[in-house]
């Protein structure tokens, strides 16, 4: 029985781990791909305090190895299911059996899909959720962009230094974004705005996205070589959703301390309801969560 | 050890045996760099599989030939000829079940 079971090796995860196994615990991280999370995709990261520039990969790897030193447990194992019982906590993956006396839930969250028809398939044939890694294969191309918060804009901008012409799609007539963005992107030649309008389908050539279909008060079909999608992200609460209180959109709802309704379940980082989600705030609730597993396991001991 | 190959020698390996497994990566992707060492562990698994890797930014022609448009990307190829392909970061049970009928 390992004293605190954390599911999910991303920033706030680990952050959980390396502060629980300081503070004397025995911890088991459960991550079911690689570790890092979402940052890995971040090329440069300017905005951590302290460190001027590093990529995710590199901050990730650093904190990975810190970790490991500390001989905390860490499995590739997808946790399918958590049962909550009266003296412990039980962790299901495809062929194991975990327990522990406290958990931490940092499963992160995903890219939110269009959900459209033939849409995985699509993926990395056309079909993107993030500009930044797959940009630079649409020199001089035409793309798209679908969305209209900062992500989207960013995108936008991003993709307008590389591609011909890029298409920004929205299903509102005002964006959600930072003015300075928004400006800048109305200053661009090559970006045209598609307000009031959705994605209703997509036209495939030879395996791969030629088109996309826009629907507002008609259809259309613009030809493009890529659709670049941001329209936000989901938090990746499927297996406790019938365990812990979510919100209306998914997120955990947990106090100050990083405490869940249920006794014992903690969470910490973007699965969970907050006002910022960034590094700096994956690391802080992870220290927090793990401080707050550690004073439970401590009282209960008695 | 995950063999750099381009565009000289790519046509001849991808026949040196039946299976082939190339990684279309780039330095700047930090989920390609995850996913290195979990191939290579797949690799140590598969002995009869070669395992080989293409840096799109030093191989533009073969990137546009295979249609890279999203990395990492790993190719299978049997007999030459693309059998099957994964885009994005997959973990190792993911991975081996691209590979799991071979």
């Amino acid at each position: 029985m390992y004293d605190i079971i954390i599911i999910g090796g991303g920033i706030a995860g680990l952050t959980s781990a390396l502060y629980a196994s300081r503070a004397g615990k025995s911890v088991l991280v459960l991550e079911e791909a690689s570790y890092g999370g979402a940052i890995i995709n971040t090329l440069d990261i300017a905005n951590y305090p302290g460190i001027s520039h590093i990529s995710g990969y590199e901050l990730a790897t650093n904190l990975y190895e810190q970790v490991k030193e500390l001989k905390v447990s860490i499995v590739n194992e997808k946790a399918l299911k958590i049962k909550n019982m009266r003296n412990k906590k039980q962790v299901i993956t495809k062929n194991n059996v975990y327990e522990g006396k406290a958990i931490i839930l940092a499963t992160g969250r995903n890219n939110r899909k269009l959900g459209l028809l033939h849409e995985d398939e699509l993926i990395g044939k056309g079909l993107s959720y993030c500009a930044t890694c797959d940009g630079a294969f649409y020199r001089g191309k035409v793309v798209s962009v679908v969305g209209g918060g900062n992500t989207a804009l960013e995108d936008a901008l991003y993709l307008s230094t590389i591609a011909k012409e890029v298409y920004l799609i929205h299903r509102r007539d005002t964006f959600r974004g930072d003015d300075i963005t928004i400006n800048l992107l109305k200053k661009k030649d090559n970006v045209h705005f598609i307000f009031n309008s959705t994605i209703s389908k997509f036209k495939i050539t030879d395996h791969r996205l030629s088109g996309i279909v826009i629907k507002n008060s008609q259809e259309e079909t613009i030809l493009v070589d890529a659709l670049f999608v941001a329209i936000g992200r989901e938090p990746k609460n499927e297996i406790v959703k019938n365990l812990v209180k979510l919100d209306d959109n998914g997120y955990i709802i947990i106090n100050q301390k990083c405490h869940t309704n249920i006794k014992g379940i903690f969470a910490a980082g973007d699965n969970c309801r907050k006002s910022l989600y960034q590094l700096v705030t994956a690391t802080s609730d992870g220290a927090i969560a793990a401080e707050e597993a550690v004073l439970y396991l401590n009282k209960k001991k008695g | 050890m995950i063999k750099e190959v381009d565009k000289q020698n790519f046509k001849k390996i991808i026949k040196e045996k039946e299976c082939v497994v190339v990684d279309f990566y780039a330095n700047w992707c930090g989920p390609c760099k995850m996913l290195r060492p979990i191939l290579e562990e797949i690799a140590s698994q598969y002995p009869e599989i070669s395992f080989v890797s293409i840096d799109v930014d030093k191989e533009d022609e073969l990137s546009r030939e295979y249609g890279i448009y999203s990395i990492p990307c790993l190719i299978l190829f049997k007999n030459g000829l693309e059998e099957k392909r994964v885009v994005g970061l997959k973990s190792k049970d993911e991975l081996k079940e691209l590979l799991g009928d071979k």
